[in-house]
């Protein structure tokens, strides 16, 4: 087993950290910060915060009428909620691009005024929440099952409104949830490549994402710069992940109190 | 559209009220809410695989079916899936037992480590492959003295495929192990059968709903892996082209109803993927795991 993770994977970080470190720290840095760079950094990261946070909101609110209401196709709508897992990414890419393109079924509700959707970077953000939607609804649903209904009716007994009920005894429990659901999505979404690479034209400066600059990088034959930002890409999922199991750490801890 | 759901809820009257007078419409709202975000976001475009498959009819998408091109991809993603699965089961089940049964320090960290493939980026994994394998790579040299090819050809795309679909045996098969308990096990030792005997008649029928669980979601993911492929392969068409990479491929070529017709596959194998997952879950939970 140790064999198996040697040969797999730690064999190719191995090969990828050493690579990297026997570029100079300074040259690291030139292409690391070099503007293309940032530039895709700047797509890659605000983009998929702004859908995983969306994906927070509406992940709450999907959670939350799975677990307290019924309606009908209600298991076939839980079910779905995974499809973005099932689904390969390229077919997400594919389908995502006609469905928001201009003439598509959505985009064409949006080109009349002027909005492109396929794309551009709106549309890379539509592939973003597609991949990252069903986190923060798993994450949330659990907790919300798990609730005790009891403090809310003492809650409302008490002369709490629908809305402050919501806000002080509904929300603060699921707020470690919410939060690992969002790190989940951000990270599922800054690492995408599939349906990214489809729906986004890969414009520099516009809607080019930090993994499709690796790809580029490497059918250039530039290992140094693909490595470089393989590595920016490695360390952030790196603090992603520790994050998460900070945020993780810390709902326990609420949970026993 | 993200203020939508709070101003709706701010829009309550804030005077005390009694559970009894909940607001009718509040739920319907949130349903409504909840559903047309879904739709936008998967419905619409999963309808969408099915409709542009078949807008032409039947005849179209099987005469696609029978293109070279498209047969060996699907051969290639199907011995793809032949490789890295079994890989991957042994590999889960070791680790599985080795953190549900046994005490050893770093325990927690090899859990860590385990997931780390779900959290590095596939063109990174890619990336990673190629500098391990590829002409520039450590092992370049050696490779191309023995004329052994693993970059832009099979070996390369099955390390990568197995890389990312590496932690769902392990981590669908570590809670149920940990919730079966060793108490049958060690009944099944004391009554004299050895390890293989224990594991095959005690530990297996135990962990088998989860098992199987996590070998469908790593067949998914094999299947239905791109990005980590796609730096591997380079994508040539009859040779190291999967499904998903002739799906991207035939629409960057303007070959969309190729494109679509390949893609109905990959979103068959989802659809199946999802309604196995549903039935397994409910076994599990009907036997008091999970």
């Amino acid at each position: 087993m140790l064999g198996y993770l040697a040969v797999m994977l730690f064999l190719p970080t191995a090969a990828m950290l050493l690579k990297a470190s026997q570029e100079p720290p300074t040259e690291f840095w030139r292409i690391a910060t070099s503007p293309m760079a940032l530039a895709t950094y700047d797509v890659t990261f605000t983009t998929s915060l702004v859908a995983a946070l969306l994906n927070g909101l509406f992940g709450t609110l999907i959670a939350w009428i799975l677990v307290r209401y019924d309606f009908p196709l209600k298991r076939f709508i839980d079910a779905s909620v995974d499809l973005p897992f099932a689904l390969p990414t390229a077919v997400a890419g594919l389908t995502l691009a006609t469905v928001y393109s201009d003439n598509g079924w959505i985009g064409s509700l949006f080109a009349p005024f002027g909005i492109k959707i396929a794309f551009t970077r709106l549309g890379v953000g539509v592939a973003m929440v597609f991949i990252s939607l069903p986190f923060v609804v798993r994450t949330v649903q659990p907790v919300l099952m798990e609730m005790e209904k009891d403090i809310e009716e003492a809650a409302w007994s008490l002369g709490a409104s629908q809305w402050q009920t919501f806000w002080h005894v509904i929300l603060p429990p699921l707020v470690p949830a919410i939060l690992t659901g969002v790190a989940l999505g951000f990270s599922r979404a800054v690492g995408e490549y599939g349906s990214t690479v489809i729906i986004s034209s890969n414009t520099p400066f516009k809607d080019l994402i930090a993994p499709v600059l690796i790809f580029q990088r490497l059918e250039q034959y530039d290992y140094t710069g693909a490595t470089v930002i393989g590595m920016v890409l490695l360390i952030i999922s790196l603090v992603m992940l520790l994050a998460i199991n900070f945020i993780q750490a810390w709902g326990k801890r609420y949970e026993s109190q | 559209m993200v203020s939508l759901p709070n101003s709706e809820i701010q829009n309550f009257p804030t005077k005390p009220r009694s559970p009894a007078k909940e607001n009718k419409w509040v739920p319907v709202v949130l349903i409504a809410i909840g559903i047309a975000y879904l739709g936008l976001v998967l419905y619409i475009p999963a309808l969408n695989v099915f409709v542009q498959a078949f807008s032409k009819g039947v005849g179209p998408f099987l005469h696609n079916l029978t293109r070279p091109d498209f047969q060996h991809a699907v051969r290639l993603t199907v011995l793809l899936a032949l490789i890295a699965v079994p890989l991957n089961t042994v590999f889960g089940l070791c680790a599985a037992w080795a953190i549900a049964r046994r005490q050893f320090p770093g325990r927690t960290l090899l859990l860590s480590i385990i997931d780390l493939p779900f959290a590095i980026s596939p063109v990174v994994a890619g990336l990673m492959i190629v500098l391990l394998y590829g002409r520039q790579g450590w092992f370049g040299p050696f490779l191309q003295e023995h004329n052994i090819k693993i970059i832009f050809s099979l070996p390369g795309m099955a390390l990568a495929t197995a890389f990312v679909s590496m932690p769902f045996v392990a981590r669908e098969v570590i809670p149920v192990l940990e919730e079966a308990g060793v108490d049958q096990e060690e009944a099944a030792k004391t009554l004299g059968a050895n390890g293989w005997q224990t594991f095959w008649r005690v530990t297996l029928p135990n962990i088998r709903w989860g098992l199987l669980y996590g070998l469908i979601l790593t067949n998914a993911r094999a299947m239905g892996e791109f990005g980590a492929v796609s730096v591997v392969s380079g994508n040539i068409a009859g040779k190291t082209q999967s499904l998903p990479l002739f799906v991207e491929e035939a629409y960057k070529s303007y070959e969309t109803e190729a494109a679509y017709s390949a893609a109905v596959l990959l979103a068959l194998l989802a659809v199946v993927t999802l309604i196995a997952k549903e039935v397994l879950e409910r076994k599990t939970r009907s036997r008091g795991i999970h």
